[in-house]
């Protein structure tokens, strides 16, 4: 799926800067270099927003677009910041099967934050997950790591209400 | 060398050569879509696919399928170009192609000029019979490049050249498999990244998803005005490729057919820009000479072409008070006609419509920047290219191969070989040594040829002694070259006074407004030396050689604008930049 673009401030902190420039500096003319970076980078920010991808660009003189390629390529980069509130709907085959593609559409429209992104408070982010091993409770989905099992598309509404 | 034996018969090749390289050898062209020479050689599009069977030990191993434009030959190999097998994977490689491609290619610019189309009219494929999910992207026409992603096909050429060639890298793939597009950081625009508008990418896209904004309409539109005064200028360089768009081959010289051709479209006045590429010499080297004896900044930079100049703004602000002040030729020769020129007529310069044929889609940028406007009002109102002049040709129906040739008009016909040149890299220094030599030295110059400045080498460095003065020179071509060369002026390894940089590869003759010749083409023939003989042959002809000895010029002084670098010259003929920055 297309990654969505975040519409969260950045709250980078001097601190995580400082810790980003030195990785890159220890990095930066390794061959290949660019993945740990983002990888590190990713793990400072816990999402890798333009802010960030720039400073990069900058202090590697790759260019932008190339970096933005690598990030937006690779299911394991994060455009979109964890929401306070972290969804997500494993549409594993299991939960699939069982309509976890309703309960997620149905998240996504009670919260009105598309699938892949983070409301632009940064209060709920929602996603869809690879199979998380609890087949026997599908459909599931976790809210900042609480599994809910058995889902049915009128169960979110309650669910929610939890996470306000 | 190594044999190999091609669809049964034996030939030797060079070691190292790929199966597409040796199968030209054999008089044999595979096809390709995504393969640009030396530029993009990736073996994604997969429609050069060839079975080969090599040497293992010593027997022959078992038939395989490969990519001929990147794979290797080895020694024995055995290559075969054209089975049913080859043919049949071929063919459903431009199915999978055209299953998501928009196929409207009855008003496509490319059409009959589309690698695409080409291959699948050679393997008679007119639609996929594969149905599905299909893309619809939004057309991106912000700036004068305007990419149609539903024609795209991914191959990449365009990408390449922006990173490889141009040093520049603002488009490239994002997201991944059905999702991929090409496009800029962040969905942002062209126009809100470092695009320099050179156009390279255009005339490296082998389909219509690239191509540069049409603004012929407008011109069609001026022309039918009657309160108009519609001129047109001709850049150097465009008479020696506007007969591609016409059948020629690559290096005739059309530009007899090409006055007749626009004077046949109505235009009030066709002219020749050679003459404004002499002013910009006389403006520019007497800048030079100033600059030298005032301990001026050095090494002064040249600001003909509009894509470079841009560059230098984003990419090294740090020069901006390097480059020469100088309008390009394109613009200056707007500020005369609308100052100079309507006075001497008594037209207001609000009824001219300046129009100007260029090999290049920076132009169409430059029209709109800020301090173009000598008379209060815009020197140049629309910028078309090479190609934009053959399709108005085209559609105004004039048969332009049986044209008689016809002459630039009077008072702006007269271009010294000197302005000539300036359209292939190194012509602009060339023609500003034959100026400052004269200046410095006193006298006339015998030999007025600096061959070390020419060729299509991406950078070359020479240095003159002109009695006293030495003066150290150096000429780059595209950005990646000239991304080069500042470096090497920043760390202090090379010292220069003058340097020349054009952002196209070879200079405007192979400009991203020029016709766009396939990849076929391009494998063979080096277009940018090939382009570039006609303009100095046009030279060589010549017995005016020199931008000082053009009589137009010296009138324009007399008339108009005193001395060089004159208070009014500066008013009229220069500009200032901007320090944009990256992002």
């Amino acid at each position: 799926m297309k990654k969505k673009l975040t519409t969260v401030a950045f709250q980078g902190t001097p601190e995580q800067k400082e810790k980003l420039l030195a990785v890159i500096e220890k990095l930066k003319d390794q061959k290949g270099a660019m993945m740990p970076i983002l990888q590190q980078a990713q793990d400072i920010y816990g999402y890798l927003p333009i802010e960030v991808q720039k400073i990069i660009a900058e202090k590697t003189g790759v260019s932008l677009e190339e970096i933005f390629g690598i990030a937006s390529f690779y299911s394991m980069f994060k455009l979109n910041p964890d929401g306070k509130y972290a969804i997500s709907v494993c549409l594993g085959t299991a939960c699939y099967v069982k309509g976890s593609g309703d309960v997620l559409d149905e998240i996504s429209k009670q919260l009105n934050v598309p699938i892949g992104s983070t409301s632009a408070d940064g209060k709920y982010s929602v996603e869809a997950t690879r199979c998380l091993g609890a087949c026997g409770l599908a459909p599931v989905m976790t809210i900042n790591g609480e599994v809910y099992g058995s889902l049915k598309k009128t169960d979110v509404k309650t669910i929610l209400e939890k996470y306000q | 060398m190594i044999k190999v034996v091609i669809n049964g018969k034996e030939y030797s090749v060079e070691k190292g050569a790929t199966v597409l390289e040796a199968a030209k050898a054999a008089n044999i062209d595979i096809p390709t879509l995504c393969y640009l020479k030396d530029i993009n050689e990736i073996g994604a599009c997969r429609l050069c696919l060839v079975e080969v069977a090599e040497m293992r030990g010593p027997a022959l191993g078992p038939w395989r399928m490969v990519t001929a434009c990147v794979y290797p030959c080895t020694e024995g190999m055995q290559i075969k170009t054209n089975t049913p097998k080859i043919i049949a994977s071929r063919k459903m490689n431009l199915e999978l192609l055209l299953s998501n491609h928009d196929k409207k290619c009855l008003s496509c610019v490319r059409s009959t000029n589309c690698e695409l189309q080409t291959l699948c009219r050679e393997y008679g494929v007119d639609q996929s019979t594969f149905s599905g999910e299909t893309h619809h992207y939004e057309i991106d026409n912000k700036t004068p490049i305007i990419r149609d992603n539903n024609k795209c096909i991914l191959c990449r050429r365009c990408v390449a050249t922006c990173a490889k060639i141009q040093g520049i890298g603002v488009i490239g793939a994002n997201n991944r498999g059905f999702d991929t597009y090409i496009g800029s950081q962040f969905e942002q625009h062209l126009a809100d990244t470092s695009c320099i508008n050179c156009g390279q990418c255009i005339v490296s896209c082998p389909v219509g998803a690239l191509y540069e904004r049409d603004d012929t309409d407008q011109v069609f539109d001026a022309i039918a005005d009657p309160n108009k005064h519609v001129v047109i200028c001709t850049a150097p360089s465009v008479r020696a490729q506007i007969g591609e768009c016409f059948g020629y081959e690559p290096g005739t010289d059309a530009e007899g057919k090409m006055v007749t051709a626009l004077k046949a479209l109505g235009f009030d006045g066709v002219y020749d820009m050679n003459l404004t590429a002499d002013l910009t010499i006389v403006e520019e080297a007497t800048e030079l000479l100033g600059r030298i004896q005032n301990n001026g900044v050095l090494p002064m930079i040249t600001s003909c072409s509009p894509g470079w100049i841009k560059f230098c703004e984003h990419y090294f602000p740090e020069f901006t008070e390097n480059l020469s002040t100088c309008k390009s030729p394109q613009q200056m020769f707007g500020a005369i006609v609308k100052t100079y020129y309507a006075q001497k007529k008594g037209w207001d310069p609000k009824d001219i419509f300046m129009v100007s044929a260029i090999p290049c889609t920076a132009k169409k940028f430059e029209v709109t920047r800020p301090d173009q406007s000598a008379a209060g009002i815009p020197d140049v109102d629309v910028a078309i290219t090479t190609r934009e002049v053959g399709r108005m040709i085209q559609k105004a129906g004039i048969d332009f191969r049986s044209l008689e040739d016809g002459k630039f008009d009077d008072p702006f016909d007269i271009g010294s070989g000197a302005g000539a040149i300036f359209g292939a890299t190194g012509g602009v220094m060339e023609a500003a040594l034959r100026y400052a030599a004269e200046i410095i030295l006193g006298k006339k110059l015998e030999k007025v040829d600096f061959p070390e400045v020419r060729g299509t080498e991406g950078i070359k460095t020479a240095s003159y002694k002109l009695g006293d003065l030495t003066v150290n020179v150096a000429v780059a071509s595209s950005t990646g070259k000239a991304k080069e060369l500042l470096n090497k002026v920043k760390s202090g390894e090379l010292d220069v006074q003058f340097i020349e940089i054009m952002a196209c590869p070879g200079g405007c003759v192979n400009g991203g407004g020029q016709p766009i010749q396939p990849a076929k083409v391009r494998m063979n023939k080096d277009l940018r030396a090939i382009r570039a003989a006609v303009l100095y042959k046009d030279d060589a002809d010549e017995t005016l050689r020199k931008s000082q000895d053009n009589l137009a010029v010296k009138k324009l002084y007399e008339e108009f604008l005193g001395e060089p670098n004159s208070h009014k010259a500066h008013e009229i003929l220069h500009t200032s930049y901007i320090k944009r920055g990256l992002y």
